[in-house]
């Protein structure tokens, strides 16, 4: 196992309280498995992939542990979690388009960021890498803005990459471009796991059909919680979950493939995380829900790595 | 790039067309015979002196001549220095009387610009996010940036002049030397150039400090600082990146504040009655000297407008977007 | 409907705990309270001669006497009362223009932008001291509404400049759009839709024009082209050097009315931070 995580709490402090973005996750991603990770916006998803690599002043770690390639990694320690930064754990953020320093050519800022992490920068290994994703190494001479959004996605994906993590997190790295580039980007992610430059990949992501072209299993959250974990053949074909079926089944066939707007089959909205209600975050909405789910159902493996955290499943 | 500065010349002519038709009109639109009103409020006794100025001044109004032909004529006379006869130092051409107190002006303005603005970014970028400095800068570097120039000039003259008497309080060299390049005299200026410099950097330096410390606490929200930190960059690194990119908008600061800072100037040179173009705006103010004042405005502006340039120049420089033809900030 | 409130609410909820922006506003509202009631309760005028000349602070005059036997106390209430006047209506005239001229010149963009960001350029590197220095020194009578209105008509450019930019990125949101789909006149769109939703930042442009405006006030009263009637905090200062408060060592004359505007004006920034820091979630302190 590559990547485990065990009953993961991470909290947002607000002034209002703390919402429990993250309440007590636990599950594992093998070597070389590519996980989509998807769920509605307030699901948790980026707060999973960001307390993997580096909490945020807001964010607090209320318990639970991350474990990869048997060693703990030290979420809550800024200074030691810094050995684990780009060496083990790597990111492509949200924001490439924004993520280059502007006033510098992007050879010299991956250079002086190498040399920070005490690092000689090997120039034709990352004209290697550049040219793997498609991109001359003429745009190490080029400040960013001379760059399209494209380019620029795919130098952060290079960049990110380049100390070959064993685990790198995507966090919605195709929402900001046109369909055909979104394409080209999950074939680059498919790509790194093949050339063996990154171990696992967590793939986070609110369009379910891009993530299933490239993804070997499927991660649902809602709530804060897992809802469901599976292959991602067994997710699309057999999901067992009644939130992951409402998902699957607002998806057209083609066209419209975004589930992050409200869930059109399902009345009612996702719960407030600040005090969330006892028992399945679900119940509300639930079209099957029944007295039992006002307990907590338990994320439990009911079919060969296929986890489900619902009564009715099991 | 071209166009850049083709656009930032065009409103730089256009700025000065402005000031010299401010100028011309002022003195046509307020009520009045100008060149009456003039004479009778300057503080001049002997009738000679009198008349002749009053031939002059009604030539170089040319109050009979249709408008145009006046800011016609007006345009002619600037264009070849003409600015005029002070009444203050009469006969003493206006062009004369500027070009002799100017270097006092430059002396102190140039130093105490580029000093107050590099040790202030310094020392503001150093300050942000540090928790205890940044509490005790913030608030010194705000009532510093409100300080009224001359009131800390008076405060300064004062304390180290009158009370401590350290240095001198008035003139730019000691009224007992004649002006050469002997190392006494040469002390003369340093000692009398001193407390006007200090003060007008202290409250400028307040400005530059507060300005850079909020960019930079902007700067390190940015997501490329984000970005950075993710991939475990050294904090080192995070900072100068900051830096460098929060210094762009101080650029553009520095251009946006110097009005205020030559107003600073003047009114400091006031206070020490420093012999730059400062006091001589008091001078001509007292004097009624309005051509003094007259040529004194359009030599600020143009001072003003150059400085203007060459900020311009030094951001194409420092931007790399304004190279690529893609705008900017600027 | 319900985000409006909300968010108002917890704006309120961090200004009320912001030490900056409290501290900011008590000092403004002390000296405030002093320029309403300090003439109400002083029962000559400021430039009156009711003491002994030059004397120091003393338990009669808490702020000492003139070299002629003013009150500086009683000048400096009734300079406050200048300095506020002159914030209020210079800052606001300036908020005004900067707002018709922004909001215009963002909204409509084009050929109307181009024109106005020229007229604002121009006059932005146009340095306002002197212009205004020219234009008082014609002037035979001077006063304070007077010398508001020409630092209103100088100070504009940079609010115009900054308004325009926040103008240009609200102008393409949907609920703008919804707007002008539905016919909604361009005025309109502007006061109902635009504004609204930039009122923190305009509120903040405005506390920032106000010192603007004190302080050019203050440097031309010292020069000696203040009000011809009348006191205020820079006429004091220009007194007190034209008769050499400063080689008699009478140091109450020229304290107070510098200190008073360093005291507002810096509140008023130091209040502008406080402010920045509610409404900008990054800015606050965790």
């Amino acid at each position: 196992m590559a990547l485990r995580v065990t009953d993961l709490k991470v909290h947002y402090r607000t002034r209002r309280g703390e919402v429990k973005a993250l309440d007590g996750v636990t599950f594992s991603v093998a070597d070389g498995e590519i996980m989509g990770l998807a769920g509605e916006s307030g699901s948790g998803k980026s707060t999973l992939g960001k307390s993997l690599i580096r909490l945020d002043s807001r964010m607090r770690h209320v318990g639970g542990t991350v474990e990869l390639d048997g060693t703990v990694v030290p979420v809550t320690d800024k200074r030691r979690m810094n050995a684990f930064r780009f060496h083990k754990i790597s990111i492509i953020p949200q924001y490439s388009m924004s993520a280059l320093n502007p006033t510098r050519k992007i050879g010299r800022m991956v250079g002086e960021l190498l040399a920070s992490r005490g690092v000689r920068l090997e120039t034709a290994e990352l004209e290697r890498r550049l040219e793997l994703v498609g991109l001359s190494a003429e745009v190490l001479g080029r400040y960013p803005i001379e760059l399209s959004g494209g380019m620029k996605q795919r130098v952060v994906m290079v960049v990110s990459t380049l100390l070959n993590p064993s685990l790198l997190i995507a966090d919605e790295v195709t929402s900001a471009l046109d369909v055909s580039t979104q394409k080209a980007v999950a074939r680059t992610l498919l790509g790194l796991r093949d050339g063996g430059l990154v171990g696992s990949m967590i793939v986070v992501t609110h369009d379910i059909s891009l993530v299933y072209q490239i993804a070997d299993t499927i991660m649902v959250m809602y709530g804060g919680r897992l809802a469901e974990k599976a292959p991602a053949d067994a997710v699309a074909t057999s999901p067992r979950h009644p939130y992951t079926r409402a998902l699957i089944s607002s998806l057209p066939e083609a066209g419209v493939r975004h589930a992050d707007k409200r869930l059109q089959g399902i009345p009612g909205s996702p719960p407030a995380l600040l005090d969330p209600p006892p028992g399945c975050r679900f119940r509300d909405r639930c079209p099957l829900a029944f007295e039992r789910c006002a307990e907590q159902p338990p994320f439990a493996e009911v079919a060969p790595d296929h986890f489900v955290a619902c009564w009715k499943a099991m | 790039m071209r166009r850049y500065f083709g656009r930032k010349l065009l409103i730089y002519g256009l700025t000065f067309f402005v000031a010299v038709t401010i100028n011309w009109s002022i003195p046509r639109f307020m009520p009045g015979d100008p060149v009456q009103s003039m004479l009778s409020r300057a503080n001049i006794s002997q009738p000679e002196a009198v008349e002749a100025m009053r031939v002059h001044y009604t030539n170089l109004f040319g109050l009979d001549l249709p408008l145009w032909k006046q800011y016609l004529n007006f345009w002619g006379a600037l264009l070849k220095g003409d600015l005029g006869i002070s009444i203050w130092l009469f006969p003493t051409p206006v062009t004369d009387v500027i070009v002799r107190a100017v270097p006092y002006t430059l002396a102190l303005l140039i130093p105490a610009i580029l000093l107050s603005w590099v040790a202030g970014n310094r020392f503001g970028a150093f300050a942000a996010r540090r928790t205890w400095l940044d509490n005790t800068v913030l608030p010194v570097g705000y009532v510093l940036t409100a300080t009224p120039y001359m009131w800390l000039a008076i405060l300064l003259a004062w304390a180290l002049g009158i009370v401590a008497g350290i240095f001198p309080v008035a003139g730019a060299y000691s009224f007992a030397m004649e002006p050469s390049w002997s190392p006494a005299f040469l002390a003369s200026l340093a000692q009398h150039w001193f407390l006007p410099f200090a003060s007008l950097f202290l409250v400028a330096f307040g400005g530059w400090a507060i300005g850079m410390r909020n960019m930079i606490i902007y700067e390190l929200e940015a997501d490329y600082v984000h970005y950075l930190e993710a991939l475990g960059a050294s904090r080192r690194l995070v900072r100068r990146y900051a830096f460098r990119n929060a210094i762009l908008p101080q650029i553009t600061g520095l251009a946006l504040q110097l009005g205020v800072l030559v107003a600073g100037a003047l009114v400091t040179e006031i206070v020490f009655s420093y012999p730059g173009l400062g006091h001589l705006i008091l001078q001509a103010i007292q004097n009624q000297d309005f051509f003094l004042l007259q040529g004194t405005f359009l030599f600020v502006v143009i001072g003003v407008l150059i400085a203007n340039f060459v900020i311009d120049i030094v951001y194409v420089l420092v931007d790399p977007r304004t190279r690529t033809g893609m705008g900017g900030a600027a | 409907m319900t985000a409006v409130p909300t968010a108002r609410r917890e704006a309120l909820h961090f200004a009320l705990r912001n030490g900056k922006l409290l501290a900011g506003l008590v000092v403004v509202g002390v000296f405030l309270i002093a320029a309403v009631a300090g003439p109400l309760i002083i029962d000559y005028g400021p430039n009156d001669y009711v003491g002994p000349a030059a004397s120091p602070p003393s338990g009669e005059f808490w702020f000492g006497t003139t070299t002629f036997g003013q009150d500086v106390l009683a000048q400096f209430v009734y300079g406050l009362r200048a300095t506020f006047l002159v914030g209020i209506l210079g800052g606001g005239l300036a908020a005004v223009i900067g707002m018709v001229v922004g909001f215009t010149a963002g909204y409509r963009g084009g050929l109307v932008d181009e024109v106005l960001n020229m007229i604002t350029n121009i006059v932005l590197v146009l340095p306002a001291l002197v212009v205004l220095l020219i234009i008082n020194a014609y002037l035979g009578v001077r006063s304070i509404g007077l010398q508001a209105l020409f630092i209103g008509l100088t100070s504009w450019p940079w609010a115009a400049r900054a308004i325009r930019a926040q103008t240009f990125s609200l102008r393409s949101r949907d609920f703008v759009d919804l707007a002008r789909l539905s016919g909604v006149r361009t005025a309109k769109i502007i006061r109902r839709e635009i504004a609204p939703n930039m009122s923190s930042y305009l509120f903040m442009t405005f506390i920032l024009l106000f010192g603007g405006s004190v302080l050019i006030a203050a440097s031309l009263d010292f020069i000696g082209l203040g009000p011809t009637e009348g006191v205020s905090l820079g006429l004091m200062l220009n007194n007190s050097a034209r008769w050499s408060a400063l080689q008699l060592g009478m140091w109450w004359w020229f304290i107070p009315p510098g200190a008073g505007i360093t005291a507002i004006v810096g509140a008023l920034y130091v209040m502008n931070v406080g402010l920045d820091e509610v409404f900008n979630p990054k800015l606050r302190e965790m």
